[in-house]
């Protein structure tokens, strides 16, 4: 726990040196105030601190920051929703970077298995980010309120298996070499292959509209389809599936920030705020008592979903 | 059965990449931030007017405060808030990267699937990131 100390002093060191030292005389009068009498820095700093607890609470429910960030920033704060998505898949992305090499290195998120995944979600979160910008507005929040009471639901309702029993692994699978092996802390050596290798791949194209439309990791969906599905043992199933949020999201990430929905001055403390909470959450995760915090992470998506909706509907 | 899983070369090399690009895209990201909210590199796009932005759909911002798209922000790197996408882009352009090295280590090695998803999968990026595709947007 003495962890914490540092991390939140590097935390206030970051804000402090970002936002207390303020800008030249003559710039700061003209914009010390907003047209709601709120000064600029404010929301910039509210959105680290939110940020850096929202990584602490992802990590100990065990699920994505883009999936909290998303609802939560667009329902809570004064960001439009264009800019939200488009930070949005920057939160997710850094997050995918940061946890990849370990995943990888210790064989725990598959190369092999996320290729062929990759090259269709990637490509129809290019697809998603483009339907995603089109639409009106309060359709996309529509769908997105959906969307999250739909994955709150979901993070409710599904069992996800350790090991799911592979008889024989079907031809697309074959071909595409989706098999492996891994070593469990007990120094078993699991061996693992794909079946219903196409439907899993169809569902990820689903996925990959959906993420890049809106600016969602998606982990929530990649896991169960990787897991239940194509019968991919758990712990490679979250490792390939964090893994793959870094090709997934980047696509629609390039889309979002050749569009100007990328605003630095909000997504910055966003992406920083999120890395630091989540390094914090990793350290707490062994004293916590994660079943509790996920029933309230799914309370809170439920809560953002309707709100969501809500804000589409114009109630 | 072998008692030691070795995990194959290209995946070493993508996450060795991976690492290092993403702590330094990170620590670029915190160091410009610092540079443009402290004044010490005037933005082009003042923050107040940011701030009165952003709840405006993305295209009244662009047009408003005439922020370029594409890689139209690469002119303007003297300015603090475009110098933050040097960090960002490098976040963005890791995946990338790491995919070009993927393809001649599968042709090394005669993967030709492999090698031809990778080849797809670094097309696809490449595609995203030009700013070739463009949405009138809302």
């Amino acid at each position: 726990m003495r962890g914490w100390g540092r991390w939140l002093a590097a935390a206030g060191v970051f804000v402090l040196l970002g936002l207390g030292v303020g800008v030249e005389p003559s710039l700061a009068a003209e914009c010390a105030e907003t047209a709601d009498g709120t000064p600029w820095w404010v929301w910039p700093l509210v959105l680290f601190v939110f940020c850096f607890v929202l990584g602490i609470i992802a990590v100990l429910a065990g699920v994505g920051g883009g999936v909290l960030y998303v609802p939560l920033v667009s329902g809570f704060f004064p960001f439009h929703l264009d800019f939200v998505r488009g930070a949005g898949l920057f939160v997710a992305l850094a997050g995918a970077l940061a946890a990849g090499p370990g995943l990888l290195r210790r064989n725990l998120a598959s190369l092999r298995l996320a290729l062929p995944v990759a090259v269709i979600a990637s490509s129809c979160a290019i697809v998603g980010a483009f339907m995603g910008l089109a639409l009106p507005t309060n359709v996309v929040q529509i769908c997105l309120g959906g969307t999250i009471v739909f994955i709150a639901i979901l993070l409710l309702m599904s069992k996800n298996v350790e090991r799911p029993q592979v008889q024989e692994q079907d031809p697309v699978g074959l071909a595409l070499g989706m098999s492996g092996a891994y070593q469990e802390y007990t120094g078993e050596f699991v061996q693992w292959k794909t079946h219903r290798t196409l439907p899993g791949l169809l569902l990820f194209i689903l996925i990959g509209v959906m993420a890049g439309m809106f600016g969602l990791g998606a982990g929530w969906a990649n896991v169960p389809v990787l897991n239940l599905l194509m019968g991919v043992p758990l712990k490679i199933a979250v490792g390939t599936s964090k893994f793959l949020l870094s090709i997934t999201d980047t696509s629609a990430a390039w889309v979002y920030m050749n569009q100007g929905c990328v605003i630095p001055l909000m997504a910055i403390p966003s992406i920083v705020g999120l890395m630091l909470g989540s390094f914090v959450g990793v350290r707490i995760l062994a004293v916590a008592k994660p079943k509790m915090i996920r029933y309230l992470v799914i309370g809170v998506l439920l809560f953002a979903g309707l709100r969501s909706l809500w804000k589409g509907l114009g109630l | 059965m072998s008692t030691e899983i070795e995990t194959p070369k290209e995946q070493i090399l993508y996450a060795n990449i991976l690492f290092y690009g993403c702590w330094l895209g990170i620590f670029i990201m915190i160091v410009t931030y610092f540079l443009y909210v402290s004044g010490i590199m005037e933005p082009h796009v003042p923050l107040q007017r940011i701030s009165q932005c952003w709840s405006e759909p993305v295209g009244k911002y662009v047009e408003g405060s005439q922020v370029p798209l594409g890689w139209g922000w690469v002119v303007l790197l003297g300015k603090g808030d475009f110098l933050n996408f040097v960090g960002i882009v490098l976040l963005a352009g890791l995946t990338l990267v790491c995919f070009l090295t993927l393809i001649p280590a599968y042709v090394a090695q005669k993967r030709w699937v492999f090698a031809l998803i990778a080849t797809v999968e670094a097309l696809v990026l490449i595609l995203a990131a030009s700013g070739i595709l463009a949405t009138g947007g809302h």
